[in-house]
């Protein structure tokens, strides 16, 4: 048998040079310092990892699906199986820089302790999720009088893997509550560009298709 | 009239194997009376030897060593003739120019297990001491001891630290024994279908084939080789056992169904009617034909004690702390001898350590013995960490 016949279709894996990374990758890649220690939670087929290692960034993986998992490790990618809501315990106190949860909190069960649990291993932590107070949403709700679906949330409401969708608005809210600091928030539109900065929450909250929240423990107090 | 049939007899001479024991077609590094090996039972054997293969070149900076670690019933004939029984190495699949385990790249070195049958000191050596065969009077081994003895040979090779140390089964044990032990010895691991500890189930195995060996009359307590008997029936059931427990059901079903063996209908008797019948009495046959029973004793037994958790405070984390070691872990969905929890624990267990660790659980219904057949998956998941650790290594394409 010869090398090639060994290999499997890994999807990406031979246009290398050519990639193109996906807006809110190269947002949260943005946000990393180089030659930091990120724990990449979902990182799906490895994407936003490459992008990081090419920064000279340590990068690591969790991922549920055993097949993205399988092509993170057949592309010498550090990534293991496992869970947001139950594997995160496993890991200590401190042991990253950055723990990166990339459009994957809304399909949590526990999403308030899977952020707990995000600043508890990293320093800092950087979440991204669609924000469901998009103005498309409400309009299709009140409209339609359906749930709302979009071009990138195109499941129906009895087979979305996302059962704890929020918008911005509350997303803040819950930062405050589990004294959470923002240091950087972003909007971005239904493009993946920058929603202009100078601009109100509530005007994020309508116009922000996602959000991208760098997070770090308050301090001691409250 | 009833057909009753056992394991026949081996078609090769028990002095063929005999003497691969002690002269074995391979490298052969001995340790005089001046390195004793110290074993954890508390005695220093001495001296000892080690038969050992290696393929591909070390390069000049020495950085370039990959040690791989057989399984229970193994060798250190990876990828070449095996000299008793003449077939194919044991992992021709993997290793080779072009392979995962490229030789081309690397320098590749096994060895055979102390307590093993084919040249490395075992219970089928001669004791110096007294001109006879060791038998029962070889003290009891464990893994540990099978990683201190090899990194004697390493020492010997002139090899600091190890590039990648491999193995699945027994040698993924192996493999997890010297990271925890050697970790700064160890650039990167592949542990594959393994675990870090034996289960009570897979003891419960070990202790039925074990039995099964000694229930044999010609076994004599272990001086079979004076009586000039082997206990093939004893060991062949033994393997015939262990072998269902390398399989599944899924594959068993697979390969074999329901089919009769040449016939059409049972022959109301006790004969092989079934094809599975049929394979497993030839894989019990032909694995007597190059084995020796006191050594599968001890090399079960081995395996048995291996708990790394255990020399930790029962911590696995603890084993690990601080490890700069790159991992990659494999297991198989339908291995029920090692199933993924094992792999999974042992996961958790680098997690807490913050090492860097890829894990990957592989679809095939090839049971525990996957790790040893054609699955392209695992060549790719195995080729990309051992190329990713490369870069990490500095090891140039022309294995420089």
């Amino acid at each position: 048998m010869s090398a090639q016949q060994q290999t499997l279709p890994l999807n990406g894996l031979a246009q290398d040079s050519a990639v193109t990374y996906r807006g809110d990758h190269l947002l949260v890649a943005e946000m990393v310092e180089r030659g930091s220690k990120v724990l990449d939670v979902g990182c799906g087929e490895g994407d936003l990892l490459r992008l990081l290692e090419t920064r000279g960034i340590d990068g690591r993986g969790i991922e549920l699906s055993r097949e993205g998992v399988n092509r993170c490790v057949a592309k010498g990618l550090a990534v293991v199986q496992g869970d947001a809501d139950t594997d995160l315990v496993n890991y200590p106190d401190d042991a990253f820089d950055y723990v990166i949860l990339s459009q994957t909190l809304q399909a949590t069960r526990q999403p308030r302790v899977v952020l707990e649990n995000l600043l508890r291993i990293g320093r800092r932590a950087i979440v991204s999720f669609p924000n469901f107070g998009f103005w498309k949403m409400r309009l299709q709700l009140l409209v339609g009088g359906h749930m709302p679906r979009t071009e990138n949330l195109p499941a129906t409401w009895y087979d979305t893997p996302n059962i704890h969708f929020c918008t911005i608005k509350d997303f803040v809210q819950l930062c405050d509550e589990i004294n959470v600091k923002m240091e950087r928030a972003v909007a971005l539109d239904l493009y993946g560009r920058p929603v202009r900065a100078n601009l109100p929450w509530w005007f994020w909250n309508m116009f922000g298709e996602q959000g991208v929240f760098l997070l770090t423990r308050a301090g001691k107090t409250k | 009239m009833t057909n009753v049939q056992s394991i026949a007899s081996p078609a090769i001479l028990p002095e063929d194997r005999a003497h691969e024991a002690d002269h074995p077609s391979s490298l052969v590094a001995k340790f005089g009376a001046d390195q004793p090996l110290k074993l954890d039972c508390g005695i220093d054997l001495s001296p000892f030897q080690i038969a050992y293969q290696t393929y591909g070149r070390l390069n000049a900076d020495r950085s370039n060593a990959i040690l791989i670690f057989h399984a229970l019933t193994g060798d250190q004939h990876v990828a070449n003739i095996h000299p008793v029984t003449g077939k194919p190495g044991w992992w021709e699949t993997m290793v080779g120019p072009g392979r995962p385990l490229d030789t081309d790249r690397y320098f590749i070195v096994c060895s055979n297990v102390i307590g093993g049958c084919m040249g490395s000191t075992g219970p089928a050596s001669t004791n110096p001491a007294t001109g006879k065969l060791w038998g029962l009077d070889f003290p009891i081994i464990t893994i540990p001891d099978m990683v201190r003895a090899q990194t004697m040979l390493i020492d010997r090779l002139g090899i600091d630290t190890l590039f990648c140390v491999v193995g699945g089964s027994m040698g993924g044990m192996q493999a997890l024994q010297w990271t925890a032990a050697y970790p700064k010895r160890v650039f990167s691991a592949l542990a594959v279908a393994c675990s870090t500890r034996h289960s009570a189930q897979n003891i419960a195995f070990h202790e039925l084939g074990r039995q099964a060996v000694m229930a044999d009359p010609d076994w004599h307590h272990g001086r079979y080789f004076e009586q000039g008997t082997h206990p093939h029936r004893g060991l062949g059931v033994a393997r015939m056992a262990a072998h269902i427990t390398y399989l599944s059901d899924a594959a068993l079903h697979r390969k074999f169904g329901r089919r009769m063996q040449d016939r059409e209908l049972p022959t109301f008797s006790f004969d092989a009617d079934f094809q599975v019948e049929s394979y497993l009495r030839h894989q019990g046959s032909s694995f007597v034909e190059r084995f020796d029973a006191n050594s599968y004793l001890y090399l079960t037994r081995a395996m048995d004690y291996f708990d790394i958790a255990a020399d930790h405070d029962g911590v696995l984390a603890q084993a690990f702390r601080g490890i700069q070691t790159r991992f990659c872990v494999v297991s198989f969905t339908s291995d029920w001898l090692f199933p993924t929890p094992e792999s999974r624990a042992l996961v958790h267990a680098l997690n807490a350590s913050s090492a860097r660790v890829s894990f990957a659980e592989i679809e095939t219904d090839k049971g525990h013995d996957a790790f040893l057949l054609d699955v392209p998956e695992f060549f790719d998941i195995s080729r990309a960490f051992l190329q990713s650790a490369g870069s990490a290594r500095g090891l140039t394409k022309a294995g420089g």
